[in-house]
């Protein structure tokens, strides 16, 4: 009985006109100049900082035997020559992954409100909310899509200079890497689309989605510096306790910071080798032995962090939700 | 006769303004029913409640019988909405754009086109099906919008000034549209406007919508009597002597309640009904050179006039 109840909801969810919605947004961000100038540019640096970071590996890797212990396709993501031309791989996607959720979401309700489709849309039997749902979801299956390929691109260039196929762990490590880099990018997607829906005009949703970028990206970390400074007026005579409590009070402010999140999540993820999040005091070090954690064991340290950017995303969509339940539609 | 769209003393607070206010109204199966009103009389917001875009602060919206506040998507599946501005994807062609609204009211793609194309054709845009409506000019993107609203087949056809900024031909034809549509079909239309003479072309019913209510309601000539009831008629003379005495004395007719000067040279006489022969008999026996003489019935242009004089009246005091 409850089989067939559940045969009946899934019917139901297929054949909703959410899914018209979904492909026609689709079809647009794909036509669209804005997307394929943002592929572009993500497209771009990301192989440009691949190439320096394979002219380097190979040099790196040369003396190395045991190629498992090396992580050498996490490694390709997280190095860069001596010289630091380039970022590595890793920089640009936390750096540039935002402005594409930005990018994709920041004119989803005003542009229909401001051409008068909006209008028509809601006077069409459709739930008014899955209006904003198909806008969120084509978006992110676009970005996914784009993110994964890109990946997959990456592991494929790795065969190609490297001659040496990844590891299946190394390989659950992108993936899982490259669901992170989704989730952290569908906050910001979701943050921007409740910029469409409470400004009017397109480029001051835009401005607003990108004045969050940067104040995460840049300011934030200047801010809790100073309040963590002034919290502690007397610097040359700390205690090594006030010391790490100090530590302590600037990586919870920090992690308040989705960027930051997102920072410890790329590092856990794609540096086996390094362990603790956050300071850890001498007690802690004596008798360890620095050995890889297992992919299992970073997925249980990251996952505070991933249920802390999934929640800020749950978060925007919700209150972008509520506002445009809220909103009267005018022609 | 089965109500379509009633409205049971239904009030729309914005705020401290009064939007609607009390409004009772009764649409007929096959009726065209013109919402007459000046800008800002509330029309809009009516008709957004019928849809159930908007929550009226009190009483009852009911469209082919169902709630709309409380159901609006079964609503929404019977009324089609043209919104007085209507926007379509730019850089989709209109039988792209009919086509989304169809598979949205869940028609299978390959009968959508269809419909669409002979909509498209009804409508006279068969050779701008593939083009993109972003090239479409303003009267065409309105008969697209005509065409969008018939595309789920809809039991109520929903029009917010639908003749806004098209050019004297295209209101014309797009009038007519509407009017053959209505009675092949049997649709139901309600079309809101402030261009009296539009309404009075095409409507079987109007209502005289100002300040949130509804002053009058009817066809043309109950209209007339319910806006008019002294019980006078009107003419017009024109004679060829501008003559004070001639007015002094004709006021002093038995049957003539008022003279008036126009301000074109012209007198208006008011008589009381059932002495119309008279007044070109007394003319002619006056000496007067009588050049013409024309009854004035009263049209829609002056019960508009009147009341929405009435309404400004109303809102200032």
């Amino acid at each position: 009985m409850d089989l067939h109840k559940l045969e009946k909801g899934l019917e139901n969810a297929i054949k909703s006109p959410i899914w018209t919605l979904v492909r026609k947004e689709m079809t647009d961000h794909i036509k669209s100049f804005r997307f394929n100038i943002l592929m572009g540019i993500i497209l771009l640096t990301c192989l440009g900082s691949l190439y320096t970071a394979l002219s380097t590996i190979r040099d790196a890797a040369s003396g190395i035997d045991d190629a498992e212990q090396w992580f050498l396709y996490l490694k390709m993501l997280t190095i860069t020559d001596e010289k630091g031309t380039l970022y590595p791989f890793i920089t640009f996607i936390s750096f540039l992954g935002p402005l594409l959720g930005i990018g994709m979401g920041f004119d989803a309700i005003n542009n229909e409100r401001n051409k008068n489709t909006l209008i028509r849309l809601v006077s069409q039997p459709i739930p008014r909310d899955s209006i904003i749902l198909a806008k969120f979801l084509a978006a992110l299956s676009i970005i996914s899509m784009f993110i994964f390929s890109l990946g997959l691109l990456v592991i494929g260039l790795g065969i190609i200079f490297m001659g040496i196929p990844p590891t299946f762990d190394e390989f659950l490590r992108i993936i899982f890497y490259l669901i992170m880099i989704i989730v952290y990018i569908s906050f910001w997607l979701s943050l921007s689309i409740l910029f469409s829906i409470r400004f009017n005009q397109a480029a001051t949703s835009a401005l607003a989605g990108m004045a969050m970028w940067l104040f995460f990206s840049i300011f934030y970390t200047i801010i809790v510096n100073l309040i963590v400074n002034a919290s502690m007026p007397d610097q040359l005579f700390q205690t090594i306790e006030s010391q790490q409590k100090n530590q302590e009070l600037f990586t919870s402010f920090m992690r308040l910071s989705p960027n930051y999140l997102f920072s410890e999540i790329t590092m856990v993820l794609l540096t086996p080798s390094f362990q603790p999040l956050g300071p850890i005091s001498m007690e802690q070090v004596i008798g360890y032995v620095p050995t890889p954690l297992a992919l299992s064991q970073s997925l249980t340290i990251i996952w505070p962090q991933v249920i802390g950017i999934l929640a800020a995303g749950v978060v925007c969509f919700a209150l972008a939700y509520l506002v445009f339940m809220r909103q009267e539609v005018r022609s | 006769m089965k109500a379509m769209i009633e409205l049971k003393n239904v009030t729309k607070h914005y705020h401290e303004v009064k939007a609607v206010d009390q409004l009772n109204l009764k649409i007929l199966k096959g009726e065209i029913f013109g919402l007459l009103g000046p800008n800002g009389a509330g029309k809009s917001t009516t008709i957004h409640m019928l849809l159930g875009l908007t929550e009226p602060t009190e009483g009852e919206v009911y469209v082919c019988g169902i709630h709309a506040t409380t159901r609006p998507i079964e609503v929404k599946k019977r009324v089609g909405f043209l919104p007085d501005d209507v926007g379509f994807y730019e850089d989709m062609t209109g039988l792209e754009n009919l086509v989304l609204t169809a598979k949205l009211n869940g028609v299978k793609e390959d009968m959508a086109k269809e419909r669409a194309l002979s909509l498209l054709k009804q409508v006279g845009l068969q050779d701008a099906a593939h083009k993109k409506t972003g090239q479409f000019s303003r009267g065409m993107r309105q008969r697209l919008g005509l065409a969008d609203v018939l595309m789920k087949n809809p039991e109520v056809v929903i029009l917010d000034e639908p003749t806004l900024g098209i050019d004297p031909k295209g209101i014309q034809e797009f009038l007519t549209m509407i009017r053959s549509l209505s009675k092949e079909q049997g649709l139901t239309v309600l079309l809101s406007s402030h261009q009296l003479h539009q309404v009075q072309q095409i409507c079987d019913r109007v209502g005289i919508f100002v300040k949130g209510s509804l002053l009058a309601q009817g066809d043309m000539e109950s209209l007339q009597q319910q806006l008019f009831d002294d019980d006078s008629v009107q003419y017009k003379v024109e004679v060829g002597s501008k003559d004070e005495h001639a007015i002094e004395s004709l006021r002093n007719l038995p049957f003539v309640k008022k003279v008036g000067l126009q301000p074109d040279g012209k007198w208006l006489v008011q008589l009381k009904k059932g002495n119309q022969g008279e007044l070109a008999k007394k003319i002619v026996e006056m000496n007067l050179d009588l050049i013409s003489l024309e009854k004035i019935s009263y049209g829609l242009d002056d019960i508009y006039q009147r009341y929405f004089q009435g309404g400004e009246a109303l809102g200032s005091s």
